[in-house]
């Protein structure tokens, strides 16, 4: 059973297909490379929701699909939640 | 099958080559008016369809193009056997008329005024009973799946659209065009946020460039009739809560459709006839109905339609194939939902996997296996209208 799925190998942000509890150590699959990887939850991962896999400082790219899909707003640690809080749009 | 290069199917192969996976004889009104009779000869002729409408009085220009365009498809598409057409009046009843009888196939007009309604439906049910035992001997001959051109458009989308069912669809389809299927997606206004990548895929700068100026056409009508702000309701509220962060994300993963290769070789406007193979984008609204209607009246002959929430939508002639990753939807609204693809989200399925049973659900319902939505018999034939009519 795996707790959250990473579109590509490019991305630096997995996506949760369980509720993923802080301090958990969340097993993650590349879907395509069927590589494993395994993170540390530094916070709850609500399913559907982003966690970092990659540490982020202000105004670096967040990837998924292997494309750019907004600017980081606020650091973010490897394991934390990546959403509006810490993530914003380029287009507006 | 997904080891075979060129599967074949069973289909009917129509008077102008073209490839069907159902026989419908269809009882088409010109018009609003003519519904009334349309649905009483179908209810005398069983086995026929009324396709009943909102539209078809006092339409010009563009719109009445459009209109002409998608009845004329509609009558003209390879899962049509044969047509009864029933106007008010002859003129434009013909034009419908002559549109459908280019294909070559069985098509008769009626028009109710010097008539009335009762002897209407009289005459047009003689030709719909004579229609509907001619097509009921005809016999499914083995095709290569590439003859079947499929579209592809999601709806009700959550995060598992975008990890699941949606690249399932783009897996699908890289190996539909690989065959040398003819495919098309559109959804002009869901690609905004992408919509640079997607004039990337386009197959040279010309069609990309088109490409841009059909999305900036569609983006200029949107912010002409916009009565507020539509950059702060996208993603929606809905799609936040499910963890979509930015109007990009959410793009990405409606793009996931087209899968990751392939490049789309032309721009078609709203019911347009695709000119060759490969996989075309279309031009068209994002509500599914309106969508899928175009797509069959453009010759589309089964939908490939991933779904979040549970989108229930159908079409009266174009079989629509409907997958899930979620699995409460696959679970709570099992009667709508062909193909479940939530083994992915688990990591025991890979998407290379899903595809094949994709196409394999796709094999089966060109051989005759009803979808859920034909069994249910949802039916949304929503014609698209550009303005008010006269």
């Amino acid at each position: 059973m795996i707790q959250f799925l990473v579109h590509e190998e490019a991305d630096n942000v997995g996506v949760a297909t369980v509720d993923i509890k802080s301090g958990e150590k969340a097993k993650g699959l590349y879907m395509d490379s069927q590589k494993k990887v395994e993170v540390k939850a530094l916070q709850d991962i609500p399913l559907g929701h982003k966690i970092a896999l990659t540490k982020f400082k202000k105004d670096d790219s967040v990837i998924k699909y292997g494309h750019d899909i907004g600017r980081v707003v606020a650091e973010i640690k490897i394991g934390e939640h990546v959403h509006i809080h810490n993530l914003k749009t380029r287009r507006w | 099958m997904a080891k075979s290069k060129n599967p074949k199917v069973f289909a009917y192969r129509r008077e102008n080559g073209r490839v069907g996976i159902r026989n419908h004889v269809v009882i088409l009104p010109l018009d609003d008016l003519s519904n009334s009779a349309c649905e009483k000869v179908a209810y005398n002729v069983k086995g026929t369809k009324a396709i009943p409408h909102a539209y078809g009085r006092l339409q010009f220009g563009k719109d009445l193009e459009l209109f002409f365009r998608t009845m004329i498809g509609t009558g003209a598409n390879p899962n049509v056997a044969a047509v009864v057409v029933i106007g008010i009046e002859p003129d434009w009843t013909n034009r419908i008329v002559e549109g459908i009888a280019q294909t070559g196939k069985p098509v008769a007009g009626f028009s109710i005024e010097r008539y009335g309604e009762f002897k209407t439906v009289e005459m047009a049910s003689w030709k719909a009973k004579e229609y509907i035992q001619w097509a009921s001997e005809l016999s499914r001959e083995p095709v290569d799946l590439k003859e079947i051109w499929v579209s592809v458009k999601c709806g009700e989308s959550d995060t598992t659209s975008g990890l699941a069912s949606n690249p399932t669809v783009g897996n699908a389809l890289e190996k539909l065009v690989a065959m040398g299927a003819t495919c098309s997606f559109g959804e002009t206004s869901e690609i905004t946020g992408a919509e640079m990548v997607c004039k990337s895929r386009a197959a040279n700068a010309k069609i990309g460039e088109q490409f841009m100026a059909t999305f900036n056409a569609y983006q200029k009508m949107i912010d002409d009739n916009k009565t507020d702000d539509l950059s702060g309701s996208q993603p929606t509220k809905g799609n936040i809560r499910g963890g979509l962060t930015t109007i990009e994300e959410k793009a990405f993963g409606n793009l996931q459709k087209i899968g990751k290769k392939i490049s789309y070789v032309g721009v078609l406007d709203k019911a347009e006839a695709p000119t060759g193979r490969g996989l075309w984008f279309m031009d068209t609204s994002s509500a599914a109905a309106e969508a899928v209607t175009l797509w069959a009246a453009a010759g589309f002959v089964a939908h490939f339609f991933p779904t979040g929430q549970g989108n229930i939508i159908g079409n009266p002639i174009e079989p629509v194939i409907k997958l899930t990753a979620n699995p409460l939807t696959a679970k709570t609204m099992s009667e709508h939902i062909d193909y479940d693809c939530s083994a992915i989200l688990r990591g025991e399925m890979t998407l290379d996997q899903s595809g094949d049973n994709l196409l394999q659900m796709l094999i089966r319902t060109c051989n005759g296996r009803l979808t859920a939505q034909e069994t249910l018999g949802h039916e949304e034939f929503v014609l698209t209208k550009l303005y008010e009519s006269a």
